[in-house]
Formats: structure tokens, C-alpha cells, sequence
């Protein structure tokens, strides 16, 4: 039976990390080919320097990014304070349903009407370019708030309320104490809500796909352009570098995680 | 804590990953292009807005020229460069009403759907020098007969690529693919109207044709290779034929040379019942914002040097003159992108099928594939 739970986790990591691993493998590859491998080269490393196309396409994934997930947690926030505040139960939850409608509907949907309201608003005030960089932005700050309240309304709900109830007995202005007792409190899920937003926008291609214009393309969706000739090494050594640096830190993370539990245990102890 | 650190990484990661590739670009890189036309800088600080296939560019990788780059330095026009995946996606955004576009390089039956919708507008090549360079047969084809609207960039033919070491005998006709003796190693296309096209060379149709029959007859003939076929593709094609997993697949000439490239067992032929010429062609939408600025582009992609570091990088035919005399051109009478006018005359181009035949051979395709 054990021999079985092993063999079965073995089998489990291997599904998850065979692909990674054989992309790997072929960025390294001497030759363009995905099938036949003619000898170990970085070759398509240096490539990747040299792909203006590819370096502003990661460029503008990157800043779109940061600009929606910052933006996105800013509001975000804001909203999971006001329906922490709120005093009826029933409304809260009419809240939190229609903050996750978003979340549960299938991009392409969210996609398509997205795109539908730019134009029709593009339209309406007579413009000639009604999708470009602003409409992208804001399709990706849409889909990022739920996230962001979703991980920012439970931190709230866990901290208590007399806090910041004694920080005002004690002198505290109203915007004090939430600088100085709520938002400590809450500060984690903030972060891990910019986090969440910030890979989801990385990643999004389908509603990127519908609401950008001519003027500004993501990696996703510039990748998935590459149809008419077979994708080249130069992309997989790109995911590679991706791959090692999201490894690097999580390694880190857990690292630094590690280190500041034994400096609590001692505190503690 | 942990939060924090990968912050930290995160926007640590965001500003390098954008420094390292905008720092690379050398200053005299294109000093030495001699360029025929002449070129002004009244347009300098415009921007034009170009809509190509992916990868269907010299772009600087692998030592090859940044096109787009050059012509940034020599006019002083700003080129916003995005990339689509397929004629019918390109279609869908420009179709939109939201997007506008200066350039943008469809197919052949592509272009004529534009034509007719009046989505493109009318080039006007007295401002174009270099048109001289075009070849005569990449002029007054099908899908636009008085060459009023568009300007061929690249082309190329279909063809059937086969491994030497799985058949017994060099294939000559389209019939090779409906032979029981290679069953399970045929691969075809996965698009119904490149798929129908083969079947109706063998019966001697017309690819454009409009009448039903005539495609009832090219769905039976599907049908009946349906069995032997190992899998319907299109990009999987060059994974299957490199490593030596089927034995005869129709592609196109240029992807031919790449796969030979990595696996030298595989042969070219262009079946004698004739193929598909198509032409992929630089456009100006009707909904253009900078109008002169896209004739400029047209004519420097039509410089001889430009049109070179095309044509090798792009690796399909080119429809430029100079370049096809051009000794340094690697692909110079290569037999395969620029075979005997015999071949040549033997071909023909899709044109726009109108909605209610399309929607017919559709609904044959559909029921190909389920049954």
C-alpha cells in the first residue's frame, strides 16, 4: 500500500512537471525543432535578446500588470471596507453575490460584452479607436477587483473591532487608526490580493484578446499569433526564464517564511 | 513577510524584464541599406498601425534585418506593430469598427471579402516606385483583378510532402493520399476549404466553384479517405513529418524547407493535377488614419534589401523581381518555392465564396469530421 501512495505521488509530480521539463530541455536545443534533439546550445537564449517584438510584448504585459493590479487593489479594498461596514446582513450578501457573478463568469463572456461596451461607448462619442491601451486597462482592473475583495473582506472580518474602537477612545483621528490598527491588520490580504491580481492579469489572454486595440498587444495574445510559421525555441527559453524565476522565488519566499517563524516561536516561547 | 518578499521580487522583476530588452538596439545598425526610393521626413512623429500574421516578419532575430525598425529610423513614423492569427480573426477586429489599422496583409480570398464589404480602400501606386518590382504573376489574380487594392507580400503553393523512406514510390498525383497502403499515415488538413480544394483538383473543379453538386462530390471523395487518414492538422504537421510519424502530408513549399531542415528523409511534389497558389497582400483599411503614411510602408517593404530580409526570413516565395535575381538571395531559384512556369500555370487562387455556398461546404466539412 505504501509502495502504492508513492508510486502514485511520483506519477501525480510527474504529470505536473514532465511538460515543464521537456520545454525546458528543448530551449536548449541546437535546432528549431520540437521533435529531434541535435545538441545542447543557448542559442535561443541569446535569440530572445534580439526579438524586439517579444521584449514589448513582455514589456506591456508587465506594465499593464502592475498598473490594473495596483488599481485593482486600491479599489478593491476600498469596497471590502464598505461592505465590512455594512449593517445589513441581507445587503452584504446581494453584495458578495454580484462580486463573485464576475469571478464565475466564463472569460470569453466577460470578454465579448466588455469589447461590445467599449465599442458601443467608442461609437457613441464618435471615435475612430475605441479599443486600445485605456480599454485593456480597464477590462483587467474589472476582473481583478473581485479577487482582491475576496481576499481583503476575510482579514477585515478576522481583526477585532474594539481595536479600532480603542485607537479612537485613545486620540486616534478616524484616518489614523485605520492607518495605524485596520490596515496593519489587514495588510496581508491586501498584499496577497495584489499578488492574485497582478498573475491573473499576467495571464489573461482571452478577455486581452477582445479588448485590445492596434496599438498595444500582450505576450499572450502575441504568442498565440505565431500560427503561420511553428513556434521557435526562442518562446520556450522565454517560459524557461519565467519558470526559474518564479521558482527563485518561492524558494525565497518559503526561505525568508521559515526564518521569521522561528523569530516568532522565540518571541512566543 | 513572505507577501512582501515576492513584492518586492514582482516589481523588481517588472523593471528588469522591460531594461533588458530595450537595451540592446545598436545605433548604426541600418547605416549601409541603399535604398531606391526616395524617402521624406514630412510624416516624421506619426504613428501607422500595422496588422500581420505572427512571425511573418524579418525582425532582427537571428541576424536578420529589424524591418520595422529601419523604417523608423529612415521616416521618422513610429510603427505600432501587432500580429493576428488567422484572416478570419483579423477580420473579426477591423470588421469591429473600434480598431483602426493603416496596413494590414490578408489572404487572397480574404482580400476579396474586404473588396466587397469595402473594408479596403484603393492603393494608390503612382506613389509607389517600387510596384515595379512585382512580378506579372502575382498581378490581376482572382481576388483582385485590376490590382487596385492590394500589393502581394508573400506567396506560396500547396504541395505534397512525403517521407522517402515510408513510401515505395515518389508520388506525382493528389490520389497518393487515398492509396490503402498508407493508411494511418496519411495526415491532412484541418480547414475545410484547403481540404476541399484537394479533393476537387482530383476531380477537375473549379476551387471557387459555387455549384452544391460539385461540392457534394468533393465531400464523397473526403469521405471515402476519411479512413485512412491518421489525424486532420494543420500546425502538428511539422512535429508529425520530423520525426517521421506519417508518411504523405499536403503543406506549403516554404514550411516544406524547415521541416526538410530537420529531418532530410522528406521529399517535395506538386501533384499534376494542379494546387492552390496563395498570396498573402499588403492592404490599406478604409478606416486608415494616416493613409500616406501606409503607402510609404508599402513602398519601403518593396525596396529590394527590405524584400530580401523578407523573403529569408519569411521563407516562402516572394513576388519581388530583384529579389528572385538577386545572387545573394539563399533561396534563389530554389525548385520548390519557384518551380517551372508548368507548375505555375497549373494553379489557382481562392476568391471570397458567397455566404450561403460557404455555410453549405461548412456543413459538409462538419459532418465529415463527426461521422
Amino acid at each position: 500500500m505504501k509502495t502504492f501512495g508513492k508510486l502514485f505521488t511520483f506519477l501525480v509530480y510527474l504529470f505536473l512537471y514532465a511538460p515543464l521539463l521537456v520545454m525546458i530541455i528543448f530551449s536548449f536545443n541546437e535546432a528549431a525543432s520540437t521533435s529531434v534533439f541535435t545538441g545542447f546550445s543557448l542559442h535561443w537564449y541569446g535569440e530572445l535578446l534580439n526579438k524586439r517584438q517579444i521584449g514589448e510584448a513582455l514589456q506591456n504585459t508587465l506594465i499593464l500588470a502592475s498598473l490594473s493590479s495596483i488599481t485593482a487593489t486600491l479599489i478593491g479594498t476600498l469596497a471590502a471596507l464598505g461592505i465590512y461596514h455594512m449593517k445589513k446582513k441581507a445587503v452584504v450578501k446581494a453584495y458578495m453575490t454580484v462580486t463573485n457573478i464576475p469571478m464565475m463568469n466564463p472569460d470569453i463572456i466577460t470578454g465579448v460584452s466588455l469589447m461590445l461596451l467599449f465599442v458601443f461607448v467608442g461609437k457613441t462619442l464618435g471615435m475612430q479607436d475605441s479599443l486600445g491601451f485605456g480599454t485593456l486597462l480597464i477590462a483587467h482592473i474589472t476582473f481583478n477587483i473581485p479577487y482582491v475583495i475576496l481576499n481583503v473582506l476575510p482579514k477585515l472580518r478576522q481583526t477585532d473591532p474594539h481595536l479600532l474602537e480603542a485607537a479612537l477612545d485613545l486620540g486616534c483621528t478616524p484616518v489614523k487608526a485605520f492607518i495605524k490598527v485596520v490596515l496593519p491588520a489587514i495588510s496581508s490580504g491586501i498584499v496577497s490580493g495584489l499578488i492574485m491580481a497582478f498573475t491573473l492579469s499576467l495571464d489573461d489572454f482571452v478577455i486581452s484578446y477582445y479588448t485590445t486595440g492596434s496599438d498595444f498587444q500582450t505576450l499572450p495574445t502575441l504568442i498565440y499569433s505565431i500560427t503561420k510559421k511553428p513556434v521557435k525555441p526562442y518562446i520556450y527559453a522565454l517560459f524557461s526564464i519565467i519558470f526559474f524565476v518564479i521558482l527563485l522565488m518561492l524558494v525565497l519566499m518559503n526561505v525568508m517564511q521559515a526564518k521569521s517563524d522561528r523569530k516568532n516561536a522565540r518571541k512566543n516561547s | 513577510m513572505k507577501k512582501y518578499i515576492s513584492l518586492l521580487i514582482i516589481a523588481a522583476l517588472s523593471v528588469s524584464g522591460s531594461a533588458v530588452f530595450t537595451s540592446c538596439g545598436k545605433d548604426d545598425e541600418f547605416a549601409d541599406i541603399e535604398y531606391v526610393a526616395e524617402y521624406s521626413k514630412d510624416l516624421e512623429g506619426t504613428t501607422i498601425d500595422v496588422f500581420n500574421w505572427g512571425e511573418y516578419i524579418s525582425d532582427g532575430s537571428e541576424d536578420s534585418l529589424d524591418v520595422n525598425r529601419a523604417f523608423e529610423e529612415l521616416t521618422g513614423i513610429k510603427v505600432n506593430y501587432t500580429t493576428f492569427e488567422s484572416n478570419e480573426d483579423m477580420y473579426v477586429k477591423l470588421k469591429s469598427g473600434s480598431v483602426s489599422y493603416d496596413i494590414i496583409i490578408p489572404s487572397d480570398y480574404m482580400i476579396d471579402r474586404l473588396i466587397s464589404e469595402n473594408m479596403v480602400q484603393e492603393i494608390d501606386l503612382s506613389k509607389i516606385d517600387n510596384y515595379k518590382y512585382i512580378t506579372d504573376e502575382y498581378k490581376g489574380l482572382a481576388y483582385d483583378p485590376d490590382d487596385k487594392y492590394s500589393v502581394a507580400y508573400t506567396g506560396g503553393m500547396v504541395g505534397l510532402i512525403y517521407n522517402t523512406k515510408m513510401v515505395s514510390e515518389a508520388p506525382t498525383s493528389w490520389n497518393v493520399m487515398w492509396d490503402e497502403q498508407y493508411k494511418d499515415n496519411i495526415l491532412m488538413f484541418n480547414n475545410s476549404r484547403d481540404a476541399f480544394a484537394i479533393a476537387q483538383f482530383i476531380l477537375g473543379q473549379d476551387i471557387n466553384t459555387t455549384n452544391t453538386a460539385d461540392w457534394d462530390a468533393a465531400a464523397a471523395l473526403l469521405k471515402e479517405q476519411k479512413p485512412l487518414i491518421q489525424k486532420y492538422v494543420m500546425d502538428e504537421v511539422f512535429n508529425k513529418m520530423e520525426g517521421s510519424n506519417a508518411a504523405i502530408a499536403p503543406y506549403y513549399a516554404g514550411d516544406f524547407l524547415t521541416m526538410q531542415e530537420n529531418n532530410p528523409d522528406l521529399a517535395f511534389v506538386y501533384p499534376q493535377e494542379g494546387t492552390n497558389l496563395f498570396v498573402d497582400a499588403m492592404c490599406i483599411p478604409s478606416s486608415a488614419q494616416n493613409y500616406e503614411a501606409a503607402l510609404m510602408y508599402i513602398n519601403f517593404m518593396l525596396e529590394p534589401e527590405i524584400a530580401l530580409a523578407n523573403a529569408e526570413y519569411i521563407c516562402y516565395s516572394s513576388p519581388h523581381s530583384a529579389v528572385l535575381e538577386n545572387e545573394e538571395y539563399s533561396l534563389k531559384d530554389n525548385e520548390y518555392l519557384y518551380p517551372s512556369d508548368e507548375v505555375k500555370a497549373n494553379t489557382q487562387v481562392f476568391t471570397d465564396i458567397d455566404t450561403e455556398t460557404r455555410s453549405y461546404y461548412e456543413a459538409l466539412w462538419e459532418s465529415l469530421k463527426l461521422s
